[in-house]
């Protein structure tokens, strides 16, 4: 079900939580059963493999597969990949790297499983850009908590590009207006001085921001965090 | 209606004798959790895929201790560290000692210790399957009698 809001002619579409899409990789038969039924449980759509390599391919990331450009995939959009760290051939770790260095993936929350709770192993995982780790036996409190914050970023996510669709939207209103100010922007979560524009900065490089919000440099707050 | 009573009281007791000697432990709990009335057999069915995956660990280890030109530890360990894992997921505690002591036999290449452990495997392997095997036995008789898998709250 989507609601539909338009704004100067912005077309804003913000759909309801759908479905978090997994792509489970774990080479034993045993631990693909319990993870698909853990995901499924945590209301997830779940798509099992055995091996990095066809994860890779799920992907459309192997090499030796020749995918068109874009949408490489013949599956659906992954939100959240969870690989077993040990597997033959290529490890999940392993997985982790190629995920990262990819472009189009690179931005796809990774979980890593192992059996063995080693630090160093760990630090290695989380520094290579995983999102979390779990230690076997993974629990449905495992599970539950890592959609949790998947489904949350995702959310917010939407929620970032909508709020910058919609300051465009306003921002180009105000152009139309002359008028420069743009305090009346929805709210910020920067903390900004009153006479700054805060929103201005939080432009995307396309919208056309008004000219007299640019004049002064110190006007232009400075992104810290959320985006 | 008294009859399925029985029969889930029998089930409820059974189970609780299962834990009570570390056949099973916590993870057996937290994948009957996984079970509803969509997937009332899951762990029916994951313990299925257990056992064919343990005969098969068990039988591949017993031919690489066998062989006179010289024992594969390498390929005993990998077969250990998969049985471990895959007996940690299904809360399968005693196999999963056995894999744990198993596995310094094997660490130290020592081809008699590997045969003692190999013996001890198969033992808890069997115990659980005999168990698990009895289990399951009431749960479908259960069902089949009209009544419900008494769910872990």
């Amino acid at each position: 079900m989507r609601t539909t809001e338009k704004i100067d002619g912005y077309d804003l579409s913000t759909s309801d939580t759908e479905e978090v899409h997994v792509l489970a990789v774990d080479d034993s038969l045993v631990d693909r059963k319990v993870i698909e039924r853990l995901l499924r449980i945590s209301s997830c759509k779940v798509t099992a493999v055995d091996s990095g390599r066809r994860a890779l391919q799920y992907l459309g990331l192997d090499e030796e597969i020749q995918k068109k450009e874009t949408n490489g995939f013949d599956g659906l959009k992954v939100d959240l990949i969870i690989t077993d760290y040990c597997m033959p051939g290529m490890t999940g770790y392993e997985l982790l790297k190629k995920v990262k260095e990819s472009s189009a993936f690179r931005e796809i929350p990774v979980v890593i499983m192992s059996s063995e709770n080693v630090i160093a192993r760990i630090d290695r995982c989380l520094e290579e850009g995983a999102e979390d780790f779990i230690v076997k036996p993974v629990k449905l409190s495992d599970v539950k908590r890592i959609i949790d914050y998947t489904t949350t970023e995702l959310r917010e996510g939407e929620q970032r590009e909508g709020a910058r669709a919609r300051r465009r939207g306003i921002n180009k209103r105000k152009q139309r207006e002359g008028d420069d100010d743009l305090s009346s922007s929805p709210p910020s979560t920067l903390s900004s001085s009153a006479s700054s524009s805060p929103s201005s900065s939080i432009q995307s490089a396309t919208a056309p921001l008004s000219p007299s919000t640019l004049d002064s440099p110190t006007r232009r707050l400075k992104m810290t965090s959320s985006e | 209606m008294d009859f399925v009573n029985q029969l889930q009281r029998k089930f409820i007791d059974y189970s609780s004798s299962l834990h009570r000697e570390g056949i099973v432990d916590d993870q057996f709990t937290q994948l009957r959790k996984l079970e509803d009335e969509n997937s009332p057999h899951f762990v029916m069915e994951v313990a299925s895929l257990f056992f064919e995956d343990c005969e098969k660990l068990i039988n591949n280890m017993a031919i690489a201790l066998e062989q006179k030109q010289g024992v594969d530890f390498k390929q005993i360990d990998e077969c250990i560290h998969q049985l471990k894992g895959s007996s940690s997921s299904i809360g399968a505690m005693r196999v999963k000692n056995a894999c744990i002591a198993f596995r310094s036999f094997s660490d130290g290449q020592n081809r008699e210790g590997c045969l003692r452990c190999l013996q001890q495997l198969s033992h808890e392997y069997s115990l659980l399957k005999n168990k698990l095997q009895t289990l399951f036995r009431l749960e479908k008789q259960i069902v089949a009698a009209g009544g419900s898998i008494p769910r872990v709250h």
